[in-house]
């Protein structure tokens, strides 16, 4: 198996504890081999980042991945703190800023609203590839490929257990894939969102193009 | 006896049970077996040490029930025991009704007359107090659905030797003038019933009464100013005098009125449960209790009969095998009927399935009222002897064969309810320290055991209605006593220094699986901790000059955020720092030649900050210098 991929998923969420769709995503992608998962609440209560320590982790992953709750556009308060202090000059960009060129960012939200909500005639008057510019801007910058985020959408209204695992068995099969290289990356560049055409682009051992 | 003949005698059981019992238990067999076995050995059928006299020990030693009782219901809160009333009613009473029944069944059937048949059966419907509730501490199954019956069944036994005292002079055979106890039998586990029999009934009722309720007024509102005054001048020997004290007191007294002192003793337990000295009670009691129920068990093993085992062999053991029968089918059938689960109602029948030490002394009761003859007392007295000695036996067999079928199942339902009856943080010291540790945990609905040994602050605390109790946490028994086995935390938050070191030692050593969260005084008291196993520990000054430093350098003009980053900075680099120094261990100069390069880094660190602001280009509001830890 080409294992080529480390993935450094970087969670934020303050109320964990409450948050059942998080909690089953991050419990799916838990020890499994090069996946580094990384909670930063858990870590940094006190918003004291140790920034050299998250510096070094960019460094030893090829895949970078926000996993949070979509919250007010944007992403939980630490995670913007984290971008602030560790994405820095000379770092992650400009004058001898190339530490990230060539990895690979991905977005993992989740939303309360549903998918209607967000498009022209939606409350959210955006779509989420829209809102999430910002995200995707940041990546560019600092010379990472972004790639269609992993939305699950309607929290509030995910009450059915099955609706929940196939969410959690869709974001365990993404990781999987990026981990191991097993993805049709030109098919996949054409997806909005990632969830929406998994069957298509993850590809399975024997399809799989040997580079 | 003669002074020396005591120190024979002492010799000899003690040494008994030192050899015996840690052998049993290291074959698996549990302390009562290994004590029953060397009384065994010692008794009058072994090596022949103990004769006669051995009947006088088990009488003395009989107080150890008394105790055990005591202890039972210093564990047990009155709401716990009001929500066992029916267990203990129901359970109870058709226990001792059933078994008494189909057991004089058995007896008319085998020719006995109704009267003899209807003792015999009341007396083995008895099972063994001190067997039972040993084993099963000692195999920590008390709490289990099992134990708290067996626990239930057991109390109600000690209630009824009261009623079937009262009976059995009546059942006499041959008419004759119902005789008294003789004063040296049963001078503990029961009582005279006849010595205030002058007396009218109404009066004697009253005297009941008003005793019991001495009992539990007096240990409601006099135990507490008491032990107050005795613990104040922190003499332990004086408090375990008083504890003693204490259940002697209520023996006699129970014993006067014709009461079971066990009974007043366990009333007298319950009553001191909530009782904030409750912990140092029981570890002081603990000890006397062990030792005087060793005693009583090995006096039972040399008191076994052989002599008729050998003579009538099919008999006495006919009688053994139809005794645990019977008891067992009485004892599993009443479990079904009380929706026990299956693998509790085993237990629960199996543990209970043998006669008791009431027993000897009913039988020899009954014998002189002329209820029985000797005949038939004697073979039942051995038979009950042999049962008891079979019990732990057979719950071995019950631990190895019959259990393991159910673990899976009882696996699965142990991990729903993680001890919910054991606190699992134990605080030592609730003074201003402990109390800001302990009420944030309470406020978030953990469950915490506070031990306290300033009876001044205990008052205190109490009447803000604080749940604390008196004790000293550098003794190992009483930190058992507080549940250190089950706890997952220890918070130590005692003033003292040289004790915080003593019982951090302690812990680490005796308790491995409890995390240790020390209060240091100062940095080398915090080196000393963290070499004595202490895994989290914190200056009790050291965030509050930190905050108060932060203040000072706002005041200096200093942004407010930047004072902070700076505080945070700060302390991470002195934790660090104190890690590492605690490692250097008693080496004063390599400690003060690092503690120098140390501040000299953080001072270059945390100034390199204001140069940069005017070096740099502003690009982003963090500066890297800060954050880099030397």
């Amino acid at each position: 198996m080409a294992n080529s991929n480390r993935v450094l998923v970087l969670f934020a969420h303050p109320a964990l504890e409450k948050s059942w769709v998080n909690r089953h995503l991050i419990r799916a992608i838990q020890g499994l081999e090069s996946v580094t998962v990384h909670d930063l609440y858990e870590l940094y209560p006190s918003f004291h980042i140790n920034v050299e320590l998250e510096q070094e982790l960019l460094l030893a992953h090829d895949v970078i991945v926000f996993q949070h709750p979509f919250y007010w556009y944007s992403s939980p308060a630490l995670l913007k703190e984290w971008q602030d202090l560790v994405l820095e000059y000379g770092f992650a960009y400009g004058d001898g800023g190339t530490a990230l060129r060539g990895k690979k960012f991905l977005s993992a939200i989740t939303t309360g609203g549903g998918e209607k909500a967000y498009c022209r005639k939606g409350y959210n008057r955006f779509t989420i590839r829209e809102l999430l510019v910002p995200f995707e801007q940041t990546a560019v910058l600092c010379g990472m490929e972004y790639l269609p985020p992993f939305v699950v959408q309607g929290t509030h209204q995910l009450r059915e257990r099955e609706q929940i695992a196939r969410h959690v068995e869709d974001y365990r099969r993404t990781i999987l894939a990026l981990r191991d290289d097993t993805v049709d990356w030109s098919g996949l560049r054409q997806l909005q969102h990632l969830n929406h055409g998994l069957e298509q682009i993850i590809l399975s051992s024997e399809t799989m193009p040997h580079v | 006896m003669s002074n020396q003949g005591f120190f024979i005698q002492a010799f000899i059981y003690l040494l008994a049970a030192v050899l015996s019992v840690p052998i049993a238990k290291r074959l698996g067999l549990g302390s009562v077996l290994g004590y029953l076995l060397a009384g065994v050995i010692i008794g009058p059928f072994g090596l022949r040490f103990v004769g006669q006299e051995g009947e006088d020990v088990m009488h003395f030693a009989e107080f150890g029930v008394v105790m055990m009782l005591f202890l039972v219901g210093l564990e047990l809160q009155p709401t716990l025991l009001w929500r066992l009333r029916m267990p203990i009613l129901g359970l109870g009473g058709l226990q001792v009704g059933v078994t008494a029944l189909v057991a004089a069944g058995i007896g008319l059937l085998a020719g006995l007359s109704w009267q003899m048949s209807l003792a015999v059966g009341l007396i083995l419907a008895m099972s063994s107090t001190a067997i039972v509730l040993q084993t099963l501490n000692e195999k920590g199954l008390m709490k289990t659905d099992a134990g708290q019956a067996s626990f239930s069944v057991l109390l109600f036994q000690d209630i009824a030797v009261i009623p079937i005292l009262a009976l059995l002079p009546l059942l006499a055979i041959r008419k004759s003038s119902p005789v008294s106890l003789a004063s040296n039998q049963l001078i503990f586990v029961a009582a005279e019933t006849t010595k205030h029999a002058s007396l009218p009934a109404w009066q004697q009722a009253l005297l009941v009464l008003g005793t019991v309720g001495g009992i539990i007024i007096g240990g409601r509102f006099l135990t507490r100013p008491i032990f107050r005054f005795i613990a104040v001048t922190r003499q332990r020997e004086v408090f375990t005098a008083m504890a003693l004290l204490l259940v002697i007191g209520i023996a006699i007294a129970m014993q006067n009125i014709g009461l079971s002192p066990a009974l007043g003793t366990f009333v007298a337990g319950v009553v001191l449960a909530e009782n904030e000295y409750r912990h140092e009670l029981e570890s002081d009691i603990d000890p006397f209790k062990g030792l005087l129920l060793g005693l009583f068990f090995i006096s039972v093993g040399a008191s076994i009969n052989f002599n008729l085992l050998i003579q009538q062999p099919l008999l006495i053991l006919g009688l053994v095998l139809g005794l645990a029968v019977v008891k067992f089918a009485v004892l599993f059938g009443l479990g079904r009927l009380f929706r026990m689960e299956l693998s509790q109602n085993l237990l629960f029948a199996f543990a209970l399935a043998q006669g008791g030490e009431f027993a000897f002394v009913l039988f020899s009761f009954a014998l002189q009222n002329n209820v029985l003859t000797p005949a038939v007392s004697e073979s039942l007295v051995a038979a009950v002897a042999l049962s008891m000695m079979l019990t732990p036996l057979i719950m071995i067999f019950n631990d190895r064969v019959v259990q393991p079928r159910f673990t899976l199942a009882e696996i699965e339902q142990e991990a729903d309810e993680i001890d919910d009856n054991e606190n699992p943080v134990i605080i030592a010291g609730f003074g201003r320290f402990g109390q800001v540790a302990g009420r944030l945990l309470i406020a978030n609905g953990y469950k915490v055991t506070l031990l306290e040994q300033n009876p001044a602050q205990i008052d205190l605390l109490r009447r803000f209605g604080w749940k604390v109790f008196y004790g000293d946490a550098s003794r190992l028994d009483l930190l058992r006593a507080a549940g250190a086995n089950q706890a997952r935390l220890m918070i130590v938050a005692i003033d003292d220094p040289e004790k915080t070191v003593e019982v951090v030692r302690l812990v680490s050593k005796h308790f491995p699986h409890l995390k240790i969260l020390a209060r240091a005084t100062d940095r080398r008291h915090a080196y000393e901790l963290i070499r004595r196993g202490a895994d989290v520990i914190q200056r009790e000054t050291f965030e509050s000059a930190l905050e108060l430093g932060t203040e000072a350098l706002k005041l200096l003009g200093s942004r407010s955020y930047k004072a902070h980053r700076a505080a945070n900075l700060f302390r991470d680099h002195d934790e660090k720092v104190l890690r590492e120094m605690a490692l250097l261990e008693g080496d004063e100069t390599a400690i003060i030649a690092r503690a120098r390069q140390m501040s000299q880094d953080l001072a270059q660190l945390l100034q390199s900050d204001n140069r940069e602001l005017t070096q740099d280009v502003d690009r982003a509001w963090d500066i890297s210098a800060l954050r880099r830890s030397p």
